[in-house]
């Protein structure tokens, strides 16, 4: 049945819902040992629900209608319980995309990834222990023979993700399925992981399933590109292939949402000067715990400043830990500064939200990164809207019918979109949703904290592109918060670099982008995924000379 | 990882069919007993105490030569009243005050908690004797009393849903508009903490059947000449030998309506469980 070295084959596959719709329709591949196969596609593509059949999962709710997936020339669908617990991990490991998720907080590091290895009885406790220690060391964690004893919490999130990789390979297993494990990274770990999981594979011989959403990334570890839409696999073929000559519309999409940085292209936003009609923020000091001398236990903001005018753009730049969410909700009152000063068009602004004027309140609007998490599930989108209507200008009625029609063809959704709640719609739409609530408040400010990091590529083109509109049509400013500089590079006016809470560079686009005086700064220009083969290799050589430099780096008192 | 690959297994929706048909027959029988009984739950209708079932006595008689069955079915709505009374009461307070304390936190969270720290580590039953002692065995006190030693519970259980709301992001938004106590709570909080709440009213419920029961059996619950369903199972005990359904009626119908909110519990849960 299965074709020699074919280690996963599956055969007219086709997996429906309990609301009837196919989510995998159809769909046959082969994947053989040394191959890394990607799935790529938007969410909802049904890549993630195709990926898991090959463990022989369904999610709940799920249910296959047809076709056969053979692993290792065994079908997963015909197996017991007790088959597939012991086919799992064994000859099929799975990596996700929140090793934060996927592991227990309260066992220690190496107990989880060897569970999995004493529980088939594979291998002695001691065996298992030293195969993990080789592990470590070959995923260059720190303190190999040790760093296992520690707790999930006290490593880093990208260490996570690598103990997660390491669960995965613990028993040699014949195929790797990786559900998005780089995509909750910050780009500059996103490299380092990326280049270990493709030296693994191919050091261990293994056959690899991969789901992403970003191109770029993909390019850099697979060996074939399948690029899924709506339960379909509408093209597949060789990386180079693909890249170079896209056979569908969708994935010459794809490849334009790449994230790349313009600068090298020459298209950039012209620069403007600073201006300070809008929020200006000077030599904010804030932190978390109880406050000593003034200063609050744990800092994340040291001495930052910041100003946006009305009409432009100002990006704020960091990986997670920099500093930059905090400094958004310092912005919007709900955080309490332990210093600095706030002004709001030329006027004084309360650091807190309560202290504050209602109206003050209205001119500066946040929009936060979980789309789904900012809007009340139990609210219909006409109560989301219509509350913050009525609450800052007391419209009701036909009025308010008028006004919120207004608002969603402002973020382009019907109108028909009011009597939805949030569950009834895409990832997408809710953050323009929330973009509409904003907006409904007729700010002057608005502050986006990583509005598209959650989104896929397309999705979150289309979110920039109406923020984009929003700054020329309604001349907002808009604080434009993100961990990818490649996001921010055709939008914004000027950008900050931030790192452990300081800013370290501060500029116009174009100056930060092609002449990045600070090594932070250009590690980070290096780090954005360049959709070509290679790419992976050169920006590993360049983090490593960079990472020697920031190490020695006077800016380098705080350890990460 | 495990935990993440397990199936799921839709929970039967027999058990949610029967509980709710249990406790409708006992609503019931509740309403008819306003209407028509038997019997006069209060008159003598046999010269014998505890005799056995007969024509037109089908549950024999008590202590005093009343009809059971028709006490048993006064019963009914006495004691099903005071326990949804009690019950909504501990959840007023319970459910205000809990998610008040999850969304203001800070001193008046301290402090609320730590009454409740208090509240629960008294036993129930024992506050009920002292407090009933004290005041006297009247309806009002009873319900009172069963409110007060469960709203601590309830507030545990909301402050503790409560606070997992109040990080979310939309709440900081809300908060942020500068929306007000009400709006706060009622508007954007209480939706989400319905469904949960309601489960606990059915399990709350039943502990409270439970708790004035057993003050009933003890003597400190509804007096005579009422009829309560723990009250007839302590007047009737001495009968077990001569009319044991006098004694066990009541102990039954206890133990059905307890077994039955507890199933509609699971079965809500289960319920609740597979729709997320």
């Amino acid at each position: 049945m299965t074709a020699p070295g074919k280690v996963l084959a599956v055969e007219d596959l086709t997996i429906v819902s309990n609301a009837g719709t196919r989510v995998v329709d159809g769909v046959s591949l082969r994947v053989a040992r040394g191959e890394v196969l990607a799935l790529i596609g938007a969410s909802g593509s049904g890549k993630t629900t195709l990926a898991l059949a090959a463990l022989g999962h369904l999610r709940p709710g799920l249910a296959r209608q047809a076709g056969t997936v053979r692993l290792d020339g065994a079908d997963v669908f015909a197996m017991t319980a007790q088959q597939l617990n012991d086919l799992r991990g064994r000859k099929v490991a799975y990596v996700a995309q929140s090793a934060a998720a996927a592991f227990n907080p309260r066992l220690r590091l190496t107990d989880q990834v060897i569970e999995s290895a004493l529980l088939h009885g594979a291998q002695s406790e001691s065996a298992a222990r030293l195969r993990a220690t080789d592990l470590f060391r070959y995923l260059a964690l720190p303190n190999p023979e040790t760093i296992g004893r520690r707790f999930p919490y006290q490593v880093s999130g990208g260490q996570l993700q690598r103990f997660m990789i390491a669960m995965g390979l613990q028993e040699e297993p014949l195929l790797l399925v990786c559900d998005e494990p780089t995509s909750a990274l910050d780009v500059t770990t996103q490299v380092e992981v990326m280049r270990l999981l493709k030296n693994a594979i191919a050091d261990n011989d293994t056959a690899a399933l991969f789901v992403s959403h970003d191109l770029a990334v993909v390019a850099q570890i697979a060996t074939r590109i399948a690029v899924m839409r709506a339960g379909r696999i509408v093209e597949c073929g060789p990386t180079a292939e693909i890249i170079a000559a896209p056979r569908e519309d969708y994935t010459r999409a794809l490849i334009a949402a790449c994230g790349h940085l313009p600068g090298r292209d020459g298209a950039l936003v012209p620069a403007a000067a600073p201006h300070t009609d809008g929020l200006e923020a000077r030599s904010i000091v804030a932190g978390y715990g109880r406050a000593e001398g003034g200063q609050p236990a744990v800092l994340s903001l040291r001495d930052v400043d910041l100003a946006v005018g009305r009409g432009e753009i100002v990006a704020v730049i960091g990986e997670s830990g920099s500093g930059k969410s905090t400094l958004a909700r310092v912005l919007a009152g709900l955080h309490a500064p332990a210093s600095g000063t706030l002004r709001l068009a030329g006027a004084p602004l309360a650091a807190l939200d309560r202290d504050r004027s209602k109206a003050e309140r209205r001119r500066i609007q946040l929009v936060v990164q979980m789309a789904d998490t900012a809007l009340n599930p139990r609210h219909s989108l006409r109560r989301i809207l219509g509350r913050t209507l009525k609450f800052f200008h007391g419209l009701t009625g036909a009025q308010a019918e008028a006004r919120m029609a207004d608002l969603l063809a402002r973020v382009s959704l019907p109108a028909e979109y009011l009597d939805r709640y949030p569950t009834q719609i895409s990832g997408g739409e809710k953050q323009r949703v929330n973009l509409a609530r904003a907006l409904a408040a007729e700010p002057e400010v608005l502050i986006c904290d990583e509005i598209t990091s959650a989104l896929d590529t397309i999705v979150a083109q289309s979110i920039i592109a109406l923020v984009k509109g929003l700054r020329d049509e309604l001349g907002l400013a808009v604080i434009f918060i993100s961990h990818d500089l490649a996001t921010v590079a055709d939008i914004a006016n000027r950008v900050t670099v931030l790192r452990h809470g300081r800013v370290v560079e501060a500029g116009p686009t174009a100056a930060v982008l092609t002449a990045p005086q600070n090594p932070y700064t250009k590690l980070l220009t290096a780090s954005v995924p360049e959709l070509r083969v290679g790419w992976l290799e050169d920006a590993a050589a360049t983090r490593d000379d960079l990472s020697a430099a920031l190490r020695q780096g006077p800016s380098e008192a705080v350890p990460a | 990882m495990t935990a993440m690959l397990s199936r799921q297994r839709p929970r039967p929706r027999a058990t949610l069919v029967l509980s709710i048909a249990v406790l409708a027959f006992f609503v019931l029988i509740g309403c008819m007993s306003l209407i028509w009984l038997p019997q006069d739950p209060t008159d003598f209708v046999s010269t014998d105490p505890f005799a056995p079932p007969s024509a037109g006595i089908w549950l024999g008689t008590d202590q005093l030569g009343r009809d059971v069955l028709s006490r048993l079915m006064d019963g009914t709505r006495i004691t099903l009243l005071m326990a949804f009374a009690a019950t909504l009461l501990a959840h007023l307070i319970g459910d205000t005050l809990g998610l008040l304390a999850a969304l203001r936190g800070g001193l008046l969270d301290a402090v609320l908690s730590r009454i409740v720290d208090v509240i629960l580590s008294l036993p129930k039953i024992i506050v009920g004797l002292v407090v009933v002692a004290a005041l006297g065995a009247s309806i009002p006190v009873l319900v009172v009393v069963a409110a007060f030693v469960y709203a601590a519970g309830v507030f545990r259980i909301s402050r503790a849903l409560g606070a997992d709301l109040v990080r979310l992001d939309y709440m900081q938004i809300a908060r942020s508009r500068g929306e007000g106590l009400g709006w706060l709570l009622f508007g954007e909080m209480l939706p989400h903490v319905v469904r949960p709440l309601a489960t606990d009213f059915a399990l709350r419920m039943s502990f409270a059947i439970l708790f004035m029961s057993s003050l009933s059996f003890v003597g400190l619950g509804v007096q005579p000449p009422m009829a309560d369903w723990g009250g007839m199972a302590k007047e009737n005990l001495e009968g077990l030998s001569t009319n044991p359904l006098a004694a066990i009626a009541p102990a039954a119908a206890i133990a059905l309506v307890s077994i039955a909110l507890n199933l509609l519990v699971d079965a809500l849960d289960g319920e609740a469980g597979s729709g997320r």
